[in-house]
Protein backbone atom coordinates (compact mmCIF):
# COMPACT_ATOMS: atom_id res chain seq x y z
CA UNK A 1 0.00 0.00 0.00
CA UNK A 2 1.36 3.60 -1.10
CA UNK A 3 0.69 5.89 1.87
CA UNK A 4 2.17 9.24 1.59
CA UNK A 5 5.21 9.88 3.75
CA UNK A 6 3.60 12.92 5.54
CA UNK A 7 0.78 10.98 6.52
CA UNK A 8 2.89 7.84 8.06
CA UNK A 9 5.11 10.40 9.52
CA UNK A 10 1.71 11.89 11.34
CA UNK A 11 1.40 8.45 12.25
CA UNK A 12 4.27 8.07 13.70
CA UNK A 13 3.58 10.84 15.70
CA UNK A 14 0.25 9.88 17.04
CA UNK A 15 1.69 6.83 17.76
CA UNK A 16 4.01 8.17 20.02
CA UNK A 17 1.67 10.33 21.82
CA UNK A 18 -0.55 6.85 22.47
CA UNK A 19 2.18 5.68 24.23
CA UNK A 20 3.12 8.75 26.32
CA UNK A 21 -0.67 8.69 27.36
CA UNK A 22 -0.47 5.52 28.77
CA UNK A 23 2.91 6.04 30.25
CA UNK A 24 1.12 8.84 32.33
CA UNK A 25 -1.27 6.60 33.71
CA UNK A 26 1.04 5.17 35.89
CA UNK A 27 0.33 7.33 38.14
CA UNK A 28 -2.39 10.25 38.70
CA UNK A 29 -0.39 12.67 38.72
CA UNK A 30 0.59 13.14 35.37
CA UNK A 31 -2.47 11.01 34.14
CA UNK A 32 -4.58 13.98 32.65
CA UNK A 33 -1.65 15.30 30.94
CA UNK A 34 -1.24 12.07 29.32
CA UNK A 35 -4.50 11.75 28.01
CA UNK A 36 -4.60 15.18 26.49
CA UNK A 37 -1.53 13.70 24.94
CA UNK A 38 -3.31 10.90 23.57
CA UNK A 39 -6.25 13.25 22.58
CA UNK A 40 -3.93 15.63 20.55
CA UNK A 41 -2.08 11.95 18.73
CA UNK A 42 -5.78 11.11 17.84
CA UNK A 43 -6.64 14.67 16.11
CA UNK A 44 -2.75 14.52 14.63
CA UNK A 45 -4.05 11.13 12.61
CA UNK A 46 -7.46 12.02 11.49
CA UNK A 47 -6.23 15.32 10.49
CA UNK A 48 -3.30 13.59 8.61
CA UNK A 49 -5.52 10.88 7.53
CA UNK A 50 -8.34 13.48 5.77
CA UNK A 51 -5.87 15.70 4.17
CA UNK A 52 -2.85 12.86 2.57
CA UNK A 53 -5.15 9.76 1.61
CA UNK A 54 -7.49 9.27 -1.36
CA UNK A 55 -10.53 10.97 0.19
CA UNK A 56 -12.74 11.83 -2.84
CA UNK A 57 -16.06 12.76 -0.93
CA UNK A 58 -16.11 14.88 2.65
CA UNK A 59 -20.21 14.79 2.71
CA UNK A 60 -21.01 11.29 4.65
CA UNK A 61 -17.64 11.59 6.85
CA UNK A 62 -18.18 15.13 8.01
CA UNK A 63 -22.06 13.93 8.84
CA UNK A 64 -20.64 10.88 10.40
CA UNK A 65 -17.93 12.81 12.53
CA UNK A 66 -20.30 15.13 14.08
CA UNK A 67 -23.07 12.39 14.82
CA UNK A 68 -20.71 10.41 16.86
CA UNK A 69 -18.74 13.45 18.52
CA UNK A 70 -22.77 14.34 19.78
CA UNK A 71 -23.43 10.73 21.19
CA UNK A 72 -19.90 10.51 22.28
CA UNK A 73 -19.94 13.54 24.28
CA UNK A 74 -23.29 13.16 25.41
CA UNK A 75 -22.23 9.47 26.52
CA UNK A 76 -19.54 10.65 28.39
CA UNK A 77 -20.86 14.25 30.06
CA UNK A 78 -24.36 13.01 31.72
CA UNK A 79 -23.43 9.45 32.38
CA UNK A 80 -23.12 8.86 36.18
CA UNK A 81 -20.21 7.50 37.47
CA UNK A 82 -22.03 4.21 39.07
CA UNK A 83 -23.15 3.11 35.08
CA UNK A 84 -19.60 2.67 33.94
CA UNK A 85 -19.38 -0.61 33.33
CA UNK A 86 -22.53 -0.53 31.27
CA UNK A 87 -20.43 2.77 29.73
CA UNK A 88 -17.43 0.92 28.56
CA UNK A 89 -19.12 -2.63 27.51
CA UNK A 90 -21.24 -0.31 25.18
CA UNK A 91 -17.82 1.42 23.66
CA UNK A 92 -16.25 -2.07 23.30
CA UNK A 93 -19.22 -2.91 20.87
CA UNK A 94 -18.88 0.23 18.94
CA UNK A 95 -15.25 -0.59 18.86
CA UNK A 96 -15.70 -3.96 17.45
CA UNK A 97 -18.52 -2.95 15.28
CA UNK A 98 -16.77 -0.05 13.11
CA UNK A 99 -13.88 -2.84 12.77
CA UNK A 100 -16.23 -5.21 11.50
CA UNK A 101 -17.37 -3.33 8.83
CA UNK A 102 -14.74 -1.47 7.70
CA UNK A 103 -13.60 -5.34 7.25
CA UNK A 104 -16.24 -5.40 5.13
CA UNK A 105 -16.28 -2.80 3.03
CA UNK A 106 -12.64 -3.29 2.50
CA UNK A 107 -13.50 -6.83 1.41
CA UNK A 108 -16.20 -5.56 -0.97
CA UNK A 109 -13.76 -3.09 -2.48
CA UNK A 110 -10.60 -5.42 -2.99
CA UNK A 111 -12.88 -8.12 -4.29
CA UNK A 112 -14.99 -5.86 -6.86
CA UNK A 113 -11.30 -4.65 -7.77
CA UNK A 114 -7.58 -5.57 -7.69
CA UNK A 115 -8.29 -8.69 -5.27
CA UNK A 116 -7.06 -9.84 -2.33
CA UNK A 117 -3.66 -11.63 -1.37
CA UNK A 118 -3.77 -14.00 1.03
CA UNK A 119 -2.37 -12.66 4.01
CA UNK A 120 -5.25 -9.64 4.10
CA UNK A 121 -7.75 -11.81 3.44
CA UNK A 122 -6.56 -13.55 6.46
CA UNK A 123 -5.84 -10.36 8.31
CA UNK A 124 -9.73 -9.38 7.07
CA UNK A 125 -11.62 -12.91 8.52
CA UNK A 126 -9.68 -12.39 11.48
CA UNK A 127 -10.98 -8.58 11.87
CA UNK A 128 -14.44 -9.21 10.95
CA UNK A 129 -14.75 -12.21 12.80
CA UNK A 130 -13.28 -10.75 15.87
CA UNK A 131 -15.34 -7.55 15.22
CA UNK A 132 -18.20 -8.75 14.83
CA UNK A 133 -17.68 -11.24 18.32
CA UNK A 134 -16.70 -7.59 20.56
CA UNK A 135 -19.75 -5.83 19.12
CA UNK A 136 -22.48 -8.69 20.35
CA UNK A 137 -20.29 -10.29 23.15
CA UNK A 138 -20.32 -6.49 24.70
CA UNK A 139 -23.71 -5.84 24.11
CA UNK A 140 -24.60 -8.79 25.90
CA UNK A 141 -22.33 -7.70 29.00
CA UNK A 142 -24.06 -4.42 28.63
CA UNK A 143 -27.61 -6.28 28.83
CA UNK A 144 -26.33 -8.15 32.13
CA UNK A 145 -24.71 -4.98 33.92
CA UNK A 146 -27.87 -3.08 32.76
CA UNK A 147 -30.43 -5.75 33.81
CA UNK A 148 -31.87 -6.26 30.69
CA UNK A 149 -31.06 -9.53 30.65
CA UNK A 150 -30.46 -11.89 34.11
CA UNK A 151 -26.91 -11.63 35.35
CA UNK A 152 -27.21 -14.90 36.59
CA UNK A 153 -25.71 -18.05 34.23
CA UNK A 154 -27.04 -19.45 31.26
CA UNK A 155 -26.38 -22.46 30.76
CA UNK A 156 -28.10 -25.61 28.76
CA UNK A 157 -26.73 -28.88 27.96
CA UNK A 158 -23.59 -29.05 25.54
CA UNK A 159 -23.12 -25.46 26.01
CA UNK A 160 -19.42 -25.85 26.10
CA UNK A 161 -19.28 -28.23 23.32
CA UNK A 162 -21.29 -26.66 21.13
CA UNK A 163 -19.74 -22.84 21.68
CA UNK A 164 -16.02 -24.37 21.02
CA UNK A 165 -17.32 -26.16 18.03
CA UNK A 166 -18.84 -23.06 16.42
CA UNK A 167 -15.15 -21.36 17.71
CA UNK A 168 -13.38 -23.93 15.13
CA UNK A 169 -16.12 -24.18 12.48
CA UNK A 170 -15.04 -20.29 12.28
CA UNK A 171 -11.62 -20.94 12.04
CA UNK A 172 -12.13 -23.62 9.50
CA UNK A 173 -14.15 -21.28 7.09
CA UNK A 174 -11.29 -18.76 7.66
CA UNK A 175 -8.98 -20.93 6.58
CA UNK A 176 -11.20 -21.97 3.24
CA UNK A 177 -11.68 -18.31 2.52
CA UNK A 178 -7.74 -17.78 2.84
CA UNK A 179 -7.24 -20.43 0.36
CA UNK A 180 -9.97 -19.05 -2.10
CA UNK A 181 -10.91 -15.41 -1.19
CA UNK A 182 -13.27 -15.28 -4.01
CA UNK A 183 -16.15 -17.01 -2.13
CA UNK A 184 -17.66 -14.55 -0.38
CA UNK A 185 -20.38 -16.57 1.59
CA UNK A 186 -17.58 -18.42 3.28
CA UNK A 187 -16.19 -14.75 4.33
CA UNK A 188 -19.50 -13.56 5.53
CA UNK A 189 -20.68 -16.98 7.37
CA UNK A 190 -17.35 -16.18 9.45
CA UNK A 191 -18.93 -12.58 10.03
CA UNK A 192 -22.09 -14.29 11.28
CA UNK A 193 -20.20 -16.95 13.39
CA UNK A 194 -18.74 -14.22 14.95
CA UNK A 195 -22.18 -12.55 15.90
CA UNK A 196 -23.60 -15.69 17.36
CA UNK A 197 -19.84 -16.77 19.61
CA UNK A 198 -20.68 -12.85 21.01
CA UNK A 199 -23.83 -13.84 22.38
CA UNK A 200 -23.45 -17.79 23.10
CA UNK A 201 -19.87 -16.83 24.73
CA UNK A 202 -20.83 -14.26 27.28
CA UNK A 203 -24.49 -15.59 28.25
CA UNK A 204 -23.28 -18.25 30.44
CA UNK A 205 -20.41 -16.08 32.68
CA UNK A 206 -22.62 -14.70 35.72
CA UNK A 207 -22.55 -10.86 37.19
CA UNK A 208 -19.61 -11.14 39.48
CA UNK A 209 -17.50 -12.14 36.63
CA UNK A 210 -17.76 -9.54 34.49
CA UNK A 211 -14.44 -7.99 35.40
CA UNK A 212 -12.80 -10.12 33.66
CA UNK A 213 -14.95 -10.42 30.47
CA UNK A 214 -15.10 -6.75 30.16
CA UNK A 215 -11.42 -6.82 30.27
CA UNK A 216 -11.25 -9.74 27.45
CA UNK A 217 -13.73 -8.23 25.35
CA UNK A 218 -11.58 -4.77 25.67
CA UNK A 219 -8.51 -7.17 24.39
CA UNK A 220 -10.88 -8.41 21.72
CA UNK A 221 -11.19 -4.65 20.59
CA UNK A 222 -7.81 -4.23 20.69
CA UNK A 223 -6.87 -7.20 18.16
CA UNK A 224 -9.88 -6.30 16.05
CA UNK A 225 -8.36 -3.16 15.20
CA UNK A 226 -4.77 -4.57 14.92
CA UNK A 227 -6.14 -6.67 12.61
CA UNK A 228 -7.56 -3.79 10.87
CA UNK A 229 -4.46 -2.36 10.50
CA UNK A 230 -2.75 -5.87 9.20
CA UNK A 231 -5.90 -5.40 6.72
CA UNK A 232 -5.12 -2.00 5.21
CA UNK A 233 -0.82 -2.04 5.73
CA UNK A 234 -1.70 0.61 8.44
CA UNK A 235 0.64 0.61 11.36
CA UNK A 236 -0.98 3.13 13.51
CA UNK A 237 -3.76 0.74 13.67
CA UNK A 238 -1.38 -2.14 14.36
CA UNK A 239 0.41 -0.22 17.18
CA UNK A 240 -2.68 1.22 18.86
CA UNK A 241 -4.74 -2.51 18.50
CA UNK A 242 -1.64 -3.99 20.28
CA UNK A 243 -1.17 -1.97 22.64
CA UNK A 244 -5.12 -1.99 23.00
CA UNK A 245 -4.37 -6.12 23.44
CA UNK A 246 -2.23 -6.40 25.31
CA UNK A 247 -3.94 -3.81 28.26
CA UNK A 248 -7.01 -6.01 27.93
CA UNK A 249 -5.33 -9.00 28.43
CA UNK A 250 -3.59 -8.04 31.51
CA UNK A 251 -6.42 -6.58 32.82
CA UNK A 252 -7.92 -9.87 32.61
CA UNK A 253 -5.34 -12.39 33.61
CA UNK A 254 -4.76 -10.00 36.87
CA UNK A 255 -8.78 -10.22 37.32
CA UNK A 256 -8.63 -14.11 37.37
CA UNK A 257 -5.77 -14.20 39.47
CA UNK A 258 -7.98 -11.77 42.11
CA UNK A 259 -10.21 -14.48 41.89
CA UNK A 260 -7.64 -17.59 41.99
CA UNK A 261 -9.23 -18.54 38.37
CA UNK A 262 -8.32 -19.58 35.07
CA UNK A 263 -9.35 -18.21 32.38
CA UNK A 264 -11.20 -21.53 31.43
CA UNK A 265 -13.03 -21.61 34.26
CA UNK A 266 -14.15 -17.98 33.98
CA UNK A 267 -15.10 -18.42 30.39
CA UNK A 268 -16.13 -22.01 30.44
CA UNK A 269 -17.10 -23.05 34.33
CA UNK A 270 -20.51 -20.50 34.28
CA UNK A 271 -19.74 -19.82 38.21
CA UNK A 272 -22.66 -19.26 40.51
CA UNK A 273 -25.09 -21.71 38.59
CA UNK A 274 -24.21 -24.68 40.79
CA UNK A 275 -24.83 -23.69 44.16
CA UNK A 276 -25.38 -27.22 45.28
CA UNK A 277 -21.27 -27.18 45.14
CA UNK A 278 -21.39 -24.62 48.40
CA UNK A 279 -22.61 -27.10 50.72
CA UNK A 280 -19.03 -27.31 51.88
CA UNK A 281 -20.01 -23.95 54.69
CA UNK A 282 -21.91 -24.48 57.96
CA UNK A 283 -25.14 -25.99 57.29
CA UNK A 284 -28.26 -23.99 57.16
CA UNK A 285 -26.30 -20.62 59.17
CA UNK A 286 -29.29 -18.18 58.12
CA UNK A 287 -30.67 -18.62 61.75
CA UNK A 288 -27.54 -17.77 63.38
CA UNK A 289 -26.87 -14.08 62.00
CA UNK A 290 -26.27 -11.54 64.37
CA UNK A 291 -28.57 -8.81 63.35
CA UNK A 292 -28.19 -5.41 64.49
CA UNK A 293 -30.00 -2.29 65.11
CA UNK A 294 -28.34 1.10 63.74
CA UNK A 295 -27.78 2.09 67.45
CA UNK A 296 -25.75 -0.84 67.96
CA UNK A 297 -23.39 -0.05 65.11
CA UNK A 298 -23.60 3.75 65.73
CA UNK A 299 -22.08 2.81 68.95
CA UNK A 300 -19.36 0.95 68.13
CA UNK A 301 -18.59 3.06 65.59
CA UNK A 302 -18.11 5.86 68.21
CA UNK A 303 -15.37 4.07 69.83
CA UNK A 304 -13.15 3.16 66.95
CA UNK A 305 -9.87 4.53 66.76
CA UNK A 306 -9.35 2.78 63.71
CA UNK A 307 -11.56 2.15 60.99
CA UNK A 308 -11.48 0.33 57.26
CA UNK A 309 -14.23 0.54 55.14
CA UNK A 310 -14.57 -2.29 52.14
CA UNK A 311 -16.97 -1.28 49.67
CA UNK A 312 -18.65 -3.96 46.84
CA UNK A 313 -20.97 -3.81 44.16
CA UNK A 314 -23.57 -3.02 46.48
CA UNK A 315 -22.11 0.48 46.86
CA UNK A 316 -22.81 1.21 43.70
CA UNK A 317 -25.79 0.23 43.28
CA UNK A 318 -26.94 2.18 46.06
CA UNK A 319 -24.94 5.03 44.96
CA UNK A 320 -23.97 5.40 48.36
CA UNK A 321 -20.40 6.40 47.47
CA UNK A 322 -20.75 10.12 48.75
CA UNK A 323 -22.63 8.52 51.86
CA UNK A 324 -19.63 6.95 52.98
CA UNK A 325 -17.30 9.48 52.57
CA UNK A 326 -19.80 11.84 54.84
CA UNK A 327 -19.49 9.46 57.64
CA UNK A 328 -15.69 8.61 57.23
CA UNK A 329 -14.71 12.53 57.62
CA UNK A 330 -17.35 12.67 60.76
CA UNK A 331 -15.50 9.82 62.30
CA UNK A 332 -11.91 11.49 61.11
CA UNK A 333 -13.16 14.27 63.16
CA UNK A 334 -14.02 12.16 66.11
CA UNK A 335 -10.39 10.92 65.64
CA UNK A 336 -10.44 7.94 63.91
CA UNK A 337 -8.05 6.80 61.00
CA UNK A 338 -10.27 5.54 58.35
CA UNK A 339 -8.73 3.65 55.27
CA UNK A 340 -10.55 1.75 51.98
CA UNK A 341 -9.40 -1.65 51.31
CA UNK A 342 -10.06 -2.18 47.93
CA UNK A 343 -10.06 -5.47 46.29
CA UNK A 344 -9.08 -5.59 42.46
CA UNK A 345 -12.42 -7.62 41.69
CA UNK A 346 -14.59 -5.53 43.65
CA UNK A 347 -17.75 -4.13 41.71
CA UNK A 348 -18.12 -4.97 37.90
CA UNK A 349 -14.89 -3.67 36.24
CA UNK A 350 -11.61 -3.14 37.00
CA UNK A 351 -11.14 -0.05 39.46
CA UNK A 352 -15.13 0.34 39.20
CA UNK A 353 -14.73 0.87 43.41
CA UNK A 354 -11.58 3.25 42.96
CA UNK A 355 -13.36 5.69 40.18
CA UNK A 356 -16.79 6.08 42.66
CA UNK A 357 -14.49 6.84 45.77
CA UNK A 358 -12.74 9.49 43.74
CA UNK A 359 -16.25 10.73 42.60
CA UNK A 360 -17.49 11.11 46.02
CA UNK A 361 -13.68 13.28 46.72
CA UNK A 362 -12.04 10.60 48.61
CA UNK A 363 -8.50 10.92 48.39
CA UNK A 364 -7.14 8.86 46.43
CA UNK A 365 -4.10 8.32 49.13
CA UNK A 366 -6.68 6.63 51.55
CA UNK A 367 -7.29 3.70 48.89
CA UNK A 368 -5.31 0.75 49.65
CA UNK A 369 -5.12 -2.25 47.48
CA UNK A 370 -5.65 -5.82 48.70
CA UNK A 371 -2.17 -6.85 49.76
CA UNK A 372 -1.39 -3.40 51.05
CA UNK A 373 -4.02 -3.53 54.09
CA UNK A 374 -4.72 -6.99 54.52
CA UNK A 375 -1.80 -7.11 57.54
CA UNK A 376 -4.48 -4.03 58.70
CA UNK A 377 -7.42 -5.80 59.87
CA UNK A 378 -6.20 -7.48 62.73
CA UNK A 379 -5.17 -4.43 64.29
CA UNK A 380 -7.92 -2.35 63.05
CA UNK A 381 -11.03 -1.76 65.68
CA UNK A 382 -13.96 -1.99 62.83
CA UNK A 383 -14.36 -2.96 59.47
CA UNK A 384 -17.24 -1.83 58.03
CA UNK A 385 -18.14 -3.55 54.59
CA UNK A 386 -20.37 -1.80 52.44
CA UNK A 387 -22.00 -4.14 50.09
CA UNK A 388 -19.22 -6.60 49.34
CA UNK A 389 -19.91 -10.30 49.95
CA UNK A 390 -17.23 -12.70 48.65
CA UNK A 391 -14.45 -10.21 48.47
CA UNK A 392 -14.78 -11.03 52.46
CA UNK A 393 -15.85 -14.51 52.87
CA UNK A 394 -13.48 -16.04 55.01
CA UNK A 395 -14.69 -19.23 53.25
CA UNK A 396 -11.91 -19.04 50.73
CA UNK A 397 -9.24 -18.99 53.25
CA UNK A 398 -10.44 -21.95 55.07
CA UNK A 399 -12.77 -24.12 53.72
CA UNK A 400 -11.27 -26.49 50.85
CA UNK A 401 -15.02 -27.33 49.84
CA UNK A 402 -15.82 -23.67 48.92
CA UNK A 403 -16.00 -22.41 45.35
CA UNK A 404 -14.18 -19.69 45.86
CA UNK A 405 -11.71 -21.58 47.92
CA UNK A 406 -7.64 -20.05 47.20
CA UNK A 407 -9.33 -16.45 46.27
CA UNK A 408 -7.29 -13.63 47.80
CA UNK A 409 -9.46 -11.93 50.30
CA UNK A 410 -9.53 -9.48 53.13
CA UNK A 411 -8.86 -10.59 56.72
CA UNK A 412 -11.89 -8.44 57.37
CA UNK A 413 -12.35 -11.57 59.96
CA UNK A 414 -9.68 -10.75 62.17
CA UNK A 415 -11.03 -7.18 62.90
CA UNK A 416 -12.40 -6.79 66.69
CA UNK A 417 -15.67 -6.00 65.06
CA UNK A 418 -17.63 -6.17 61.60
CA UNK A 419 -20.42 -3.66 60.52
CA UNK A 420 -22.05 -5.56 57.00
CA UNK A 421 -24.30 -3.44 55.46
CA UNK A 422 -26.20 -5.59 53.33
CA UNK A 423 -29.36 -5.25 51.06
CA UNK A 424 -30.78 -8.76 52.37
CA UNK A 425 -29.58 -12.43 53.69
CA UNK A 426 -30.11 -13.85 50.13
CA UNK A 427 -26.55 -15.11 48.98
CA UNK A 428 -24.36 -13.32 46.63
CA UNK A 429 -24.03 -13.23 42.73
CA UNK A 430 -22.07 -16.25 43.23
CA UNK A 431 -24.81 -17.59 45.15
CA UNK A 432 -21.98 -18.72 48.21
CA UNK A 433 -22.87 -18.73 51.73
CA UNK A 434 -20.66 -16.25 53.73
CA UNK A 435 -19.09 -17.89 57.03
CA UNK A 436 -17.95 -14.28 57.94
CA UNK A 437 -21.84 -13.44 58.23
CA UNK A 438 -22.43 -16.12 61.41
CA UNK A 439 -19.00 -14.62 63.24
CA UNK A 440 -19.96 -14.02 66.57
CA UNK A 441 -18.38 -10.45 65.98
CA UNK A 442 -20.07 -9.16 62.63
CA UNK A 443 -23.06 -7.07 63.16
CA UNK A 444 -25.40 -7.76 60.14
CA UNK A 445 -27.44 -4.12 59.50
CA UNK A 446 -29.97 -4.97 56.60
CA UNK A 447 -31.47 -2.42 53.88
CA UNK A 448 -30.38 -0.33 51.57
CA UNK A 449 -26.66 0.76 51.93
CA UNK A 450 -27.02 4.09 51.59
CA UNK A 451 -29.78 4.64 53.63
CA UNK A 452 -28.33 2.67 56.55
CA UNK A 453 -25.09 5.42 56.46
CA UNK A 454 -27.35 8.03 56.04
CA UNK A 455 -28.55 6.18 59.75
CA UNK A 456 -25.17 5.66 60.57
CA UNK A 457 -23.56 9.24 60.03
CA UNK A 458 -26.71 10.61 62.24
CA UNK A 459 -26.14 8.72 64.93
CA UNK A 460 -22.67 9.14 64.81
CA UNK A 461 -22.97 12.64 64.37
CA UNK A 462 -25.59 12.79 67.46
CA UNK A 463 -23.48 11.10 69.72
CA UNK A 464 -20.34 13.35 68.70
CA UNK A 465 -22.84 16.71 69.76
CA UNK B 1 5.53 -14.54 3.52
CA UNK B 2 5.41 -10.74 2.12
CA UNK B 3 7.90 -8.10 3.59
CA UNK B 4 4.64 -6.10 4.29
CA UNK B 5 3.33 -8.54 6.73
CA UNK B 6 6.76 -9.29 8.50
CA UNK B 7 7.05 -5.14 8.83
CA UNK B 8 3.64 -5.37 10.49
CA UNK B 9 4.64 -8.47 12.50
CA UNK B 10 7.63 -7.00 13.84
CA UNK B 11 5.64 -3.83 15.02
CA UNK B 12 2.79 -5.85 16.41
CA UNK B 13 5.03 -7.65 18.84
CA UNK B 14 7.34 -5.01 19.85
CA UNK B 15 4.33 -2.62 20.65
CA UNK B 16 3.08 -5.27 22.82
CA UNK B 17 6.11 -5.67 24.87
CA UNK B 18 6.52 -2.08 25.40
CA UNK B 19 2.23 -2.26 26.07
CA UNK B 20 3.14 -4.74 28.02
CA UNK B 21 5.73 -2.74 30.24
CA UNK B 22 3.80 0.75 30.60
CA UNK B 23 0.69 -0.52 31.17
CA UNK B 24 2.32 -3.26 34.45
CA UNK B 25 3.15 -0.15 35.99
CA UNK B 26 -0.36 1.36 36.00
CA UNK B 27 -1.52 1.03 39.81
CA UNK B 28 -5.24 -0.79 40.14
CA UNK B 29 -6.37 2.84 41.59
CA UNK B 30 -6.64 3.89 37.48
CA UNK B 31 -7.47 0.43 35.95
CA UNK B 32 -10.77 2.04 35.12
CA UNK B 33 -9.36 5.25 33.33
CA UNK B 34 -7.19 2.74 31.56
CA UNK B 35 -9.72 0.91 30.25
CA UNK B 36 -11.37 3.79 28.85
CA UNK B 37 -8.31 5.80 27.71
CA UNK B 38 -7.32 2.08 25.45
CA UNK B 39 -10.60 2.20 24.18
CA UNK B 40 -10.75 5.64 23.31
CA UNK B 41 -6.93 5.10 22.04
CA UNK B 42 -8.61 1.55 19.70
CA UNK B 43 -10.80 4.39 18.35
CA UNK B 44 -8.00 4.84 16.32
CA UNK B 45 -9.54 2.23 13.28
CA UNK B 46 -11.57 5.73 12.90
CA UNK B 47 -9.09 6.35 10.14
CA UNK B 48 -9.74 3.27 8.11
CA UNK B 49 -13.52 3.79 8.38
CA UNK B 50 -12.42 7.59 7.10
CA UNK B 51 -11.30 5.91 3.98
CA UNK B 52 -14.04 3.73 3.20
CA UNK B 53 -16.59 6.13 3.92
CA UNK B 54 -15.32 8.88 1.76
CA UNK B 55 -12.65 6.66 -0.37
CA UNK B 56 -15.34 6.04 -3.25
CA UNK B 57 -15.33 2.55 -3.01
CA UNK B 58 -19.18 2.44 -3.99
CA UNK B 59 -22.30 2.82 -2.33
CA UNK B 60 -21.12 -0.18 0.24
CA UNK B 61 -18.67 0.48 1.23
CA UNK B 62 -20.11 4.24 1.93
CA UNK B 63 -22.86 3.15 3.96
CA UNK B 64 -20.75 0.89 5.87
CA UNK B 65 -17.99 3.06 6.41
CA UNK B 66 -20.32 6.15 6.86
CA UNK B 67 -21.51 4.04 10.27
CA UNK B 68 -17.98 2.89 11.39
CA UNK B 69 -17.26 6.33 11.27
CA UNK B 70 -20.07 7.01 13.70
CA UNK B 71 -18.68 4.54 16.00
CA UNK B 72 -15.59 4.66 15.99
CA UNK B 73 -16.32 8.99 16.79
CA UNK B 74 -18.25 7.92 19.67
CA UNK B 75 -15.04 5.54 21.06
CA UNK B 76 -12.50 8.88 20.41
CA UNK B 77 -14.35 11.79 21.11
CA UNK B 78 -16.27 9.86 23.91
CA UNK B 79 -13.29 7.81 25.27
CA UNK B 80 -10.96 10.72 25.91
CA UNK B 81 -13.84 13.22 27.39
CA UNK B 82 -14.52 10.42 29.88
CA UNK B 83 -11.25 9.37 30.75
CA UNK B 84 -10.59 13.18 31.44
CA UNK B 85 -14.01 13.52 33.53
CA UNK B 86 -12.65 10.13 35.95
CA UNK B 87 -8.86 11.20 35.78
CA UNK B 88 -10.05 14.68 36.97
CA UNK B 89 -11.40 13.28 40.07
CA UNK B 90 -8.62 11.87 41.75
CA UNK B 91 -7.24 13.94 44.14
CA UNK B 92 -4.38 13.74 46.54
CA UNK B 93 -5.68 15.11 50.58
CA UNK B 94 -5.22 18.53 51.10
CA UNK B 95 -4.98 20.07 54.70
CA UNK B 96 -8.06 21.79 54.00
CA UNK B 97 -10.01 19.43 53.22
CA UNK B 98 -10.99 17.95 56.53
CA UNK B 99 -14.76 18.41 57.14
Amino acid sequence: MNLNPWLLFSYLVASTLFILALQGLSSPVHARRGNLLGSLGMLIAVVATLGFSQILTFRWIAIGLMIGSAIGAAMSIWIPMTKMPERIALSHSFGGLAAALVGVSEYHHRMSGEGIDRFTMGALGLEVFLGFLTFTGSLMAFGKLQGLITGAPVTYRGQNASNIALFFGALVLLVLVVTDPSRAILFYATGVIGLAVGVLAVIPIGGADMPVVISLLNSYAGLASAATGFALGNYVLIIAGALDGTSGLLLSLKMSQAMNRSFANVLFGAFGGKVETAAGGPAGPAANYNLATVEDAVGVLQAAQKVIVVPGYGMAVSQAQHTVRELAQVLEVNGATVKYAIHPVAGRMPGHMNVLLAEANVPYDQLYDLDDINDEFARTDVALVVGANDVVNPAAKTNPGSPIYGMPVFNVDESRAVIVLKRSMNTGFAGIENDLFVQPNTMMVLGDAKKTLRELLAGVKEEAA
Amino acid sequence: MSNELLFGLYIFVLAGFLGHHVISKVPPLLHTPLMAGTNAISGISLVGSLVAAGGGYGKLSTVLGFVAVICATINTVGGFLITDRMLRMFKRKRPGDRA
